[in-house]
C-alpha cells in the first residue's frame, strides 16, 4: 500500500509515504513524476491490465511510449507536472455549483476572498441540477465544478455518459453532512425493517446518497430495488414531495433535511455520519486536461479550495461562513436553516434540539479507499457491469497526491496513506480486499 | 353575443371576482395558520418556522404577503449583486432576448420555406411527413440533444425556442400561400407578371394575415417554452428565476413569477395582434 503512494511522489527519492520529501523534484520531467505520467499514459492507452502487460513484454516500454507520444504530448505533461508554482495561465474561471451546504468551500471562497488571494477571478454559477452540471462541465462552459464524488468516477469510466470523459476529484468538498429525513407520519417507524413499500428519494443515481441508502436498507434485509422504491429527485423537490405525501422520506443533502424540519413536514431519522463517519459526499471536480493544459491555474485553484475547505472546517468559523453563503447569491435559504446545518445545533423534528458539532465536516483529502468503496457499490448494483482495476481507477480519479501536497504546503496534517480502512455500517471495509467485501453482501445485483 | 356589454361593467365584475378570490385565499391561509398553542421552548422555536413551532406545516403565503414581496421585487427590478442574484427585470429581459432571438431565427427560415412549400404541391407533399413528426415534439425532449450537440447552454435554449416556434409559422405560411385565390393568380398571369412580382405583389399581401396568425401562435409557444428551457438549463432568465425560487421553496416568489410570465405573454400576444390588424384586409 505504501509502495503505491511512493511511486506517485514527485521528489524522485524513494521514502516512506509521509510526504517529507528530502529533495526537490527534477524540473525537466524526468524522475518519479515523469515516470508517473508515463505510467498513466500507458494505462490510458491500454486500460486492460493483461493487454498492457502483454504489450509491454512484446514491445518494451520505450517503444510503446514512443508510439503513444505520437498522439499524446507526454513531454509537455511531464514538464507541466514537475513545474513549480507560477502565474495562472488562465485567471478568469467559471465554476458551477448546486446550492447545497456541501458546496460550502466552493462558494464561501468567493465572498471570503480565497480565489482572489490566489490571483484568480472566479465566477461561481448556481446550476439547476446534477445532469446539467455534468453536461456543462463536459462542454467546458465550466472550468471546474461541484460534483457528487461518484460522478467523476462514473464519467471517467464512461457510465452514465456517451463516452468516457476523464474527470478527476481534485479535492473532497465535504464529509458527512447528509441525513435520512422521513415524513412526520412515520415517527414510529424508526427501524428500516418496517420500510417495506416506502418511496424514498436520492439526488442522483451516481451519488453517495444512493449507495448509502441502498447499503442501509440492504443491511436491514430489504432489497432496495424490490422492497422499496428509490427515486432520483432534485433536493428542493424532496421537501415539496414530502409535504405532498408523494414520498415517505429521502436521503438527501442539507439544507433540505433541515428545511423539512424547519417547514414542519419531516424529521431527521439519522445523520449519515452514523452510517459511515467521514464518508465523502461532494467533490471539487476538474477535467483531467486542466492539469496538463493549465497546471498553474489548477495549482492555484486547488490551493484556494483546500484553504477554503480548511477554513470551513473550523468550528469557530462556521457561523461566519453561514452568514456569508445563506443569501440570495449563493444558497438562497433562511439563515437559521444554514446555521443549524453548519453549527450542528439543530431541531431534529421530533421535538428535541440536538448538538452534533461534526454533523458536517470539510476534509479535502480524496482517499483512494473512498473511490474503491464507490466502485464496489457501482459493481454491487450493476451500474458498472464489468470488472475494473480498482486501484488504477481510484488513483486516476481521486488525486490524493496533489491534494496532499497542497495540504502539506498549508501546514495541514496529511494522511500517511490514501488507502484507509473504513467502518461502514458497522462493517470493516479493507480497500485492499474489495472482492472479499463484495462477496460478503447477501443482497446485490451482480 | 347580441347586446354589447359596456366595458366598465365587465371591468367592475372582473375586479369583484379578483377581490373575492384573494379574500377567500387570505381567509383560508389565516384559518389554517392558527394551530395549537405555542408550548415549545424558545430555543427550539427559534430553530423552526413559526408554523412548525406550533406543530403544523408552513402555510401557503397569503395574498398580502405576496403583495408585499411583489413591491419589494418591483422596487429594485434591475439590481445586480453578483452572478446569482439579479433583479426580476433583468431576468425577464434575458428571457425576452432569448425568445426574440429564437423566434426571429425561426421566422427568417419558416416564412421563405413556407412560401416555397405553399407554391409547390410536390414539396408540400414531400416535406409534410417530416413536419408532422417533428411538430409535436416537446421542447424538453429537444433540450438534452441540443446541450449534447451544441455544447452551449445559452445557444441550446435559443435553439429550443427556434425548433418549437418554427412549425406554426411554416404551416400557416404554406397554407396561406397555397390558398391564395386562383382568380388573383390568373389575373397576375394575364398581366404577364413574373414569378417574383406575383409572389411579392399578389401572394404575400394575400397570405399576410395567415402568416401573422402563425407568428402569433409561435410567439405564444416560444414564451411557453422559454420558461421550461430556462428551468432546466439555469443561469439567467425568468424560468431560471422560477427554478431558483423553487429551490428556495419560496412559494410567494413563484406566484409572482407566474403573474409576470402571464403579463409578458399577454403583451407579446397583443403586440403581434396589432401587427396582424395592420396587414389584415377585407374583401
Amino acid at each position: 500500500m505504501a509502495k503505491l503512494f511512493d511511486r506517485l511522489c514527485g521528489c524522485g527519492v524513494s521514502h516512506s509515504a509521509d510526504f517529507t520529501c528530502a529533495e526537490e523534484a527534477p524540473r525537466d520531467g524526468t524522475g518519479e513524476l515523469g515516470r508517473a505520467v508515463n505510467e498513466a499514459a500507458m494505462r490510458a492507452a491500454f486500460p486492460e491490465a493483461s493487454t498492457r502487460r502483454a504489450m509491454l513484454t512484446a514491445f518494451g516500454a520505450g517503444t510503446l511510449l514512443a508510439a503513444i507520444e505520437g498522439f499524446l504530448p507526454l513531454q509537455n505533461a511531464r514538464e507541466a507536472m514537475a513545474q513549480a508554482t507560477g502565474a495562472p495561465e488562465k485567471r478568469d474561471l467559471k465554476i458551477g455549483f448546486i446550492p447545497i451546504t456541501c458546496a460550502t468551500p466552493i462558494i464561501m471562497a468567493d465572498p471570503m476572498g480565497f480565489y482572489r488571494k490566489h490571483n484568480l477571478n472566479v465566477e461561481v454559477i448556481r446550476t439547476a441540477g446534477w445532469a446539467v452540471i455534468r453536461d456543462r462541465a463536459i462542454a467546458r462552459e465550466y472550468d471546474a465544478a461541484h460534483m457528487l464524488a461518484p460522478m467523476p468516477v462514473a464519467m471517467s469510466l464512461g457510465i452514465g455518459v456517451a463516452n468516457p470523459i476523464p474527470f478527476s476529484v481534485a479535492a473532497i468538498e465535504n464529509i458527512n453532512g447528509q441525513a435520512i429525513t422521513l415524513a412526520n407520519k412515520h415517527r414510529d417507524k424508526r427501524d428500516p425493517k418496517d420500510w417495506r413499500g416506502f418511496r424514498l428519494a436520492v439526488p442522483f443515481d451516481f451519488s453517495i446518497h444512493n449507495y448509502l441508502l441502498r447499503a442501509y436498507v440492504a443491511e436491514a434485509g430489504l432489497d432496495p430495488d424490490r422492497d422499496i422504491q428509490i427515486r432520483s429527485v432534485p433536493p428542493p423537490e424532496m421537501v415539496a414531495n414530502l409535504r405532498a405525501d408523494n414520498i415517505d422520506g429521502f436521503l438527501g443533502p442539507d439544507p433540505f433535511n433541515q428545511r423539512a424540519v424547519f417547514d414542519g413536514v419531516g424529521f431527521i431519522h439519522l445523520l449519515t455520519r452514523e452510517l459511515w463517519d467521514g464518508h465523502p459526499c461532494c467533490a471539487f471536480a476538474v477535467p483531467r486536461s486542466m492539469i496538463t493544459d493549465t497546471p498553474n491555474t489548477y495549482a492555484a485553484l486547488l490551493r484556494a479550495i483546500v484553504e477554503a475547505t480548511a477554513h470551513s472546517n473550523n468550528p469557530a468559523n462556521r457561523v461566519e461562513v453561514a452568514n456569508a453563503i445563506h443569501g440570495p447569491n449563493y444558497l438562497n435559504q433562511p439563515l437559521t436553516v444554514v446555521q443549524q446545518v453548519l453549527t450542528g445545533t439543530f431541531a431534529d423534528g421530533l421535538g428535541g434540539v440536538q448538538r452534533v458539532p461534526n454533523r458536517i465536516g470539510f476534509d479535502p483529502f480524496p482517499y483512494h479507499s473512498m473511490a474503491v468503496w464507490i466502485l464496489t457499490q457501482m459493481r454491487r448494483w450493476n451500474q458498472l457491469p464489468r470488472d475494473v482495476d480498482w486501484r488504477a481507477v481510484a488513483e486516476q480519479t481521486f488525486l490524493a497526491l496533489d491534494a496532499g501536497r497542497v495540504m502539506r504546503d498549508l501546514g495541514m496534517a496529511v494522511p500517511a496513506n490514501p488507502l484507509r480502512t473504513e467502518t461502514i455500517l458497522g462493517k470493516t471495509f479493507d480497500p485492499t480486499q474489495p472482492e472479499a467485501y463484495m462477496a460478503s453482501f447477501a443482497i446485490k445485483r451482480n | 353575443m347580441n347586446a354589447t356589454v359596456p366595458v366598465w361593467r365587465a371591468a367592475l365584475l372582473s375586479a369583484a371576482l379578483l377581490f373575492a378570490f384573494l379574500f377567500a385565499w387570505e381567509m383560508a391561509v389565516q384559518g389554517s395558520a392558527t394551530g395549537g398553542p405555542a408550548t415549545v421552548d424558545p430555543e427550539l422555536a427559534a430553530l423552526l418556522s413559526p408554523e412548525a413551532a406550533r406543530g403544523s406545516q408552513t402555510a401557503m403565503p397569503a395574498p398580502t404577503a405576496i403583495g408585499k414581496r411583489l413591491l419589494e421585487l418591483l422596487s429594485d427590478p434591475f439590481h445586480q449583486r453578483g452572478t446569482n442574484d439579479q433583479g426580476i427585470g433583468i431576468q425577464i429581459a434575458w428571457s425576452l432576448w432569448r425568445v426574440m432571438a429564437g423566434f426571429l431565427l425561426a421566422a427568417v427560415i419558416a416564412i421563405p420555406l413556407g412560401f416555397v412549400i405553399g407554391m409547390s404541391p410536390l414539396l408540400n407533399a414531400a416535406l409534410n411527413p417530416f413536419i408532422q413528426v417533428l411538430r409535436p415534439v416537446s421542447p424538453l425532449a429537444w433540450m438534452p440533444l441540443a446541450l449534447y450537440t451544441i455544447k452551449d447552454s445559452n445557444i441550446s435554449s435559443i435553439f429550443v425556442i427556434f425548433i418549437c416556434s418554427i412549425w406554426p409559422m411554416l404551416l400557416n405560411t404554406a397554407f396561406g400561400v397555397a390558398s391564395v385565390r386562383r382568380e388573383w393568380l390568373n389575373v397576375a398571369r394575364t398581366l404577364e407578371a413574373g414569378r417574383w412580382r406575383t409572389a411579392m405583389r399578389v401572394i404575400l399581401p394575400a397570405a399576410a394575415p395567415t402568416i401573422l396568425t402563425g407568428m402569433r401562435i409561435s410567439i405564444g409557444i416560444a414564451w411557453l417554452v422559454i420558461v421550461a428551457a430556462e428551468m432546466l438549463v439555469g443561469g439567467t432568465g425568468i424560468g431560471y428565476w422560477v427554478w431558483n425560487q423553487w429551490n428556495n421553496l419560496s412559494i410567494a416568489d413563484i406566484v409572482i413569477a407566474i403573474l409576470m410570465i402571464g403579463l409578458v405573454g399577454l403583451a407579446l400576444d397583443r403586440l403581434l395582434g396589432f401587427i396582424a390588424q395592420a396587414v389584415a384586409w377585407q374583401e
